[in-house]
């Protein structure tokens, strides 16, 4: 069970947050090319290691975080409100 | 009657090749004291170069090896292994065998894999267990009996069969099931009857018997640790024992593609995500089909044991623990006994997660990359039991003729980049959503 600092909220259960995925991702510039695009909307680093990722705070502040997490310790070294609205996946 | 005449002792083979199983080997045995069984694999010792190095002694791994000797006479072949066979997720699933998909590409491809299962045992000559029991999918509304009865009509038009039963046929097949759920009453169901389940380590030993039989070095304890390019081209891998040349290299690492790739500066379409499974006490017979949760995700099978095995979604970050968490745990216990109220008086015995290679669009890769002679067989997401069989067949179909197996084209690399993704719940590129 994740327990993620919330900025806004406090600690808070994971269940309150959904997932959002890699935020390293960079859109490239629209004349960038089906390269850089393929790179952009299908590759990822998937690290064995610290990944910064997004969390939606889903059932509190509905803020976007950005939280750098170890992919296999599961241990939260930093949350910081994410800025980077660009960067987010919106799907549903 | 003369003694028998010791036979002059052969040459040292390279390895003993396993006699037949059969009735009347076990009986003759049984009468020995079964004191004259031989081990199932040889314990090979790597040898400093292969035609092929196979990364990963799991199902995709060992099938691909057994088909590479059986199919297209490659026996240059070694399957390294980091753990002992049958640890990783050919061990960790819930051994259900189905090819109840949408996508035409992917009902022929599992439908391959399908009718591979069915000759498995005579082609390797091991019991691995396989139990035509029949998959049920429950269906609870009726926009997804529609989407269900589309589903059986694309398969049936493919000539693979598929049924809808109405909720008198359910609940003769699942006695136990509550159909009259208040909130999600069960309308019906979606029949696969030559779906089933295998015995999942049985899946390992048997294509490692056959492998090794046929000549394949089958290497446990021997972790690879990085690939070795030189100029645009594989060249062989490095391991904890040392390097190892090769011509091809097939990775064969689900959960770990991402890492093993990295290695050699190749990103991947893959996010790795835990999948948790669990087992009950045993109990008496209850349920003799694979049953499928409609209102949420939930699927269950009855082992020999008697123990029921069941599973739900993906816990739904980015992880490489080989755990799950209490969520995820909670939202399939909730399924389990919302459909099968009685489950609810059962223990759980064991309860593990398995680390998945999740893509882009929930189809996985058998794949050539951009690195000459590095060939990709991953990205299974959780479906990747089901498709031993034909993983291996047209991965070593790949390998030995440089082009795909025409059952496995449409799961190219290439296919993010053209835009002909396999998004079989159209999804789109969220890994955590599939």
């Amino acid at each position: 069970m994740l327990r993620i600092p919330c900025p806004w909220c406090g600690l808070r259960d994971e269940s309150e947050f959904r997932y959002r995925g890699d935020a390293t991702r960079r859109r490239p510039a629209a004349e960038a090319g089906i390269d850089a695009f393929n790179a952009y909307v299908y590759e990822r680093d998937n690290p064995r290691d610290w990944h910064s990722e997004w969390w939606l705070h889903v059932a509190g502040c509905r803020r976007l975080l950005k939280v750098v997490r170890h992919t296999l310790t599961h241990e939260i070294r930093s949350v910081e409100p994410g800025a980077d609205p660009q960067g987010a996946e919106r799907s549903r | 009657m003369n003694a028998p005449h010791p036979r002059p002792r052969p040459p040292l083979q390279r390895r003993a090749t396993p006699s037949r199983y059969s009735i009347w080997r076990l009986l003759r045995e049984g009468l020995g004291g079964h004191r004259g069984w031989s081990r199932a694999w040889a314990k090979a010792s790597p040898r400093p170069r292969y035609r092929v190095v196979i990364v990963g002694g799991g199902g995709h791994g060992l099938s691909t090896a057994f088909h590479l000797a059986a199919e297209h006479g490659i026996t240059d072949v070694a399957v390294l292994e980091r753990g002992p066979l049958g640890l990783g997720n050919v061990g960790r699933n819930t051994t259900i065998i189905r090819s109840n998909y949408f996508h035409p590409d992917n009902i022929r491809f599992y439908e391959l894999s399908l009718r591979l299962w069915e000759r498995l045992e005579r082609e390797l000559n091991f019991n691995a267990m396989v139990s035509q029991r029949g998959t049920l999918n429950l269906f609870h509304t009726e926009a997804q009996r529609d989407l269900f009865t589309r589903r059986a009509n694309q398969m049936r038009l493919l000539g693979v069969d598929a049924e809808a039963v109405g909720p008198a046929e359910v609940r003769r097949l699942v006695p136990l099931a509550d159909l009259d759920n208040g909130r999600y009453p069960v309308l019906g169901g979606f029949l696969q009857r030559r779906g089933g389940t295998v015995r999942h380590d049985a899946v390992a030993w048997g294509y490692a018997r056959a492998a090794s039989a046929a000549g394949v070095d089958i290497v446990e304890h021997c972790e690879v640790k990085g690939l070795a390019v030189t100029h645009g081209r594989v060249s062989g891998v490095e391991t904890s024992g040392g390097f190892i040349a090769a011509d091809t290299v097939c990775l064969a690492v689900a959960g770990h593609s991402s890492v093993l790739a990295a290695t050699a500066e190749l990103k991947l379409p893959i996010e790795s995500h835990v999948l948790q499974a669990f087992v009950s006490e045993p109990v008496k017979p209850v349920l003799d089909v694979v049953l499928t949760y409609g209102a949420g995700h939930f699927y269950v099978s009855q082992s020999d044991k008697g123990g029921l095995v069941f599973g739900g979604a993906i816990d739904g970050y980015n992880t490489y623990g080989q755990r799950g968490t209490l969520p995820m745990a909670e939202e399939v216990a909730a399924a389990a006994v919302t459909l099968l109220p009685a489950l609810a008086r059962l223990k759980v015995l064991r309860q593990w997660g398995g680390v998945m290679d999740m893509t882009m669009d929930g189809s996985p890769i058998i794949s050539k990359t951009n690195i000459e002679g590095l060939i990709l067989n991953g990205g299974w997401c959780y479906g990747g039991f089901k498709a031993i069989p034909a993983g291996g067949l047209t991965t070593a179909h790949l390998i030995a003729h440089g082009v795909p197996h025409p059952a496995a084209a449409h799961l190219d690399l290439g296919r993010f980049a053209a835009g002909c993704t396999v998004d079989e719940r159209g999804i789109g590129p969220f890994p955590y959503l599939h």
